[in-house]
């Protein structure tokens, strides 16, 4: 019988699997469903199509590479976040944590997994950003003079940007545990917030507050301040959501 | 080997496992057995360690579940066939796990093979599955490791007369190879076939354990005589509490031998005397559980 087959050598039944191969397996995970794989079929979408629109569209201010770059990993992060929130909440609705857990049974090493294989899928799609954008400049060159620059800082931020999108769904996939909740929530929360900035006396205090700390790292190099207030938002909107997250992953009951 | 010594659970107040206690040998094949909502799911969860004991320790392998660096490979573990992504098919679950534990990938197709998925059932969304099919993949993925230990959760839930006679046939042949296997199951029949050991819970508590044949010896006795009355006189006549079987015998709790003589001593005439066997087991089954169960019932009126 097949089960006999490995009976004599068993290497690595004693082994711990590593954290590179549990971030192989959460990579996994992402696109092997047909939620996960229609989803980043329709970031990569969306992106060529924002590239197109600004091609046809834009003025020659409008498409050089940095703008282009900016327009596409912004656009890729308004999706790509679900995915990062499937990521947690199916282990639950689909109930595969009865599976992932009896191979791991550290949660937190399950988690820790996820986030880098978050991390991981947001790097690749800002290449595929960068790649789209920067195909399209070559395609169709604009008559600026500063077409190609694109400042070290600024690509950073605009993978700093795309990496926090992501972040914060996984959070908020962890902290909800159910992807209604956390997907209706992570589109409408941070609305609901920024709402409050229009009362004048408590502006200033929701600049710190809300995720429109984010939006300046993909258009301009940011200064000092505008980092305390990325720093701000996301330990509110990222670090908070994913310690509570965290917390509920490792007492809450597999139904 | 897994052993539970006091194995406690409370939701709310409610003790839903209560001091359960069994252990399970290599080679041998345990039925854990009771109806639904006696408490076997939460038991196997405890032992998994999917859930922490209020009281009492279970042990897989001589430690704690949790302890075991790669489990999967030590253990296979089926809680519920219906814990897989609907949207991933059948093979992609497995690939999952064999990427997790570190299996290579050729065991995933021998282990489809082994359970009876062909290519055209791996390749399907597991949303397009029936239960008998999902229970199938379940045991292809608990197999995967290659485990010394199995243990499955009502696995011969929804599986035809056919995949129950196969489940039993790998589960004997596993344990025969010197695996420990415990699974659990709501109906005697499915598991008495294959198993050496029974586990009987209900209410949360173990309500008998023993081989089958010890548990068959609790069973009793079926007797049959020319004159059922004066059958009935001479067995109260010795004590014994005779229960009539509905068919003009009696069920006695007692070894055929003191059934026989107290038969002797009043001069009657047997047709028919020997152990319960099966019915018995059955009505034993139920005997031990229901009573439990009502208890249950009535704490949940409550």
């Amino acid at each position: 019988m097949s089960t006999a087959v490995t009976a004599d050598a068993r290497p690595g039944r004693d082994r711990r699997p590593s954290l590179a191969r549990l971030t192989r397996v959460e990579l996994r995970k992402m696109v092997d469903t047909r939620s996960g794989f229609w989803l980043l079929l329709a970031v990569a979408a969306l992106m060529l199509l924002v590239v197109v629109v600004v091609q046809i569209a834009g003025n020659d201010h409008d498409r050089i590479l940095r703008e282009v770059l900016s327009a596409t990993v912004q656009t890729g992060a308004v999706l790509l976040p679900v995915v990062g929130v499937l990521l947690v909440t199916a282990e639950w609705g689909q109930r595969t944590a009865l599976v992932s857990f009896a191979l791991v049974p550290d949660r937190l090493r399950v988690i820790v997994a996820k986030v880098l294989a978050g991390l991981s899928l947001a790097l690749v799609a800002f290449g595929v950003a960068l790649l789209l954008a920067a195909i399209s400049v070559a395609v169709a060159p604009s008559g600026a003079d500063d077409v190609w620059s694109l400042p070290l800082s600024l690509l950073g931020q605009d993978v700093l940007y795309a990496v926090l999108a992501m972040l914060m769904g996984l959070a908020f996939g962890a902290a909800f545990l159910s992807s209604a909740p956390a997907i209706v929530l992570y589109f409408g929360l941070p609305i609901a917030i920024s709402a409050l900035g229009a009362i004048s006396a408590i502006s200033g205090t929701m600049d710190w507050l809300d995720t429109g700390a984010f939006a300046p790292l993909t258009e301009e190099i940011v200064g000092g301040k505008d980092w305390g207030q990325v720093l701000t938002a996301a330990l509110l909107w990222i670090a908070l959501p994913l310690a509570i997250g965290a917390w509920r992953i490792r007492r809450n009951e597999v139904k | 080997m897994i052993e539970s010594l006091g194995l406690t659970k409370r939701f709310g107040g409610r003790t839903v496992v209560d001091d359960v206690s069994f252990h399970c040998e290599p080679g041998t094949v345990t039925g854990f057995l009771g109806p639904n909502g006696a408490g076997k799911t939460t038991t196997l969860r405890m032992i998994c360690g999917f859930s922490d004991p209020d009281a009492g320790t279970a042990t897989v392998l001589g430690g704690a579940y949790r302890a075991l660096p790669n489990p999967g490979r030590r253990v296979g573990v089926l809680l519920d066939a219906s814990a897989q992504h609907a949207g991933r098919r059948g093979r992609e679950a497995l690939r999952i796990s064999a990427e997790t534990m570190g299996v290579s990938p050729e065991r995933i197709g021998q282990m489809l093979e082994l359970v009876d998925l062909d290519s055209a059932a791996a390749k399907r969304r597991v949303a397009a599955y029936s239960l008998g099919m999902r229970q199938r993949l379940g045991i292809a993925n608990a197999l995967l490791g290659d485990p010394e230990v199995l243990i499955l959760d009502e696995p011969a839930n929804g599986l035809d007369p056919e995949g129950m006679r196969w489940m039993r046939g790998l589960l004997r042949d596993f344990a025969d190879r010197g695996g420990t296997v415990l699974l659990s199951s709501h109906l005697l029949g499915e598991v008495e076939a294959v198993a050496d050991q029974l586990v009987i819970i209900g209410g949360g508590k173990i309500v008998a354990q023993g081989s089958r044949e010890e548990l068959m010896a609790k069973a009793g006795t079926v007797v049959r005589a020319t004159d059922s009355e004066a059958l009935e006189r001479a067995l109260t006549y010795a004590a014994l509490k005779p229960r009539s079987d509905g068919g003009g015998g009696f069920v006695v709790d007692a070894e055929p031998k003191a059934v026989g003589a107290a038969a002797l001593a009043g001069g009657i005439v047997l047709t028919h005397l020997a152990a319960a066997q099966d019915a018995g087991l059955e009505q034993l089954f139920f005997d031990l559980t229901s009573g439990a169960q009502t208890d249950e019932k009535t704490e949940v009126e409550q």
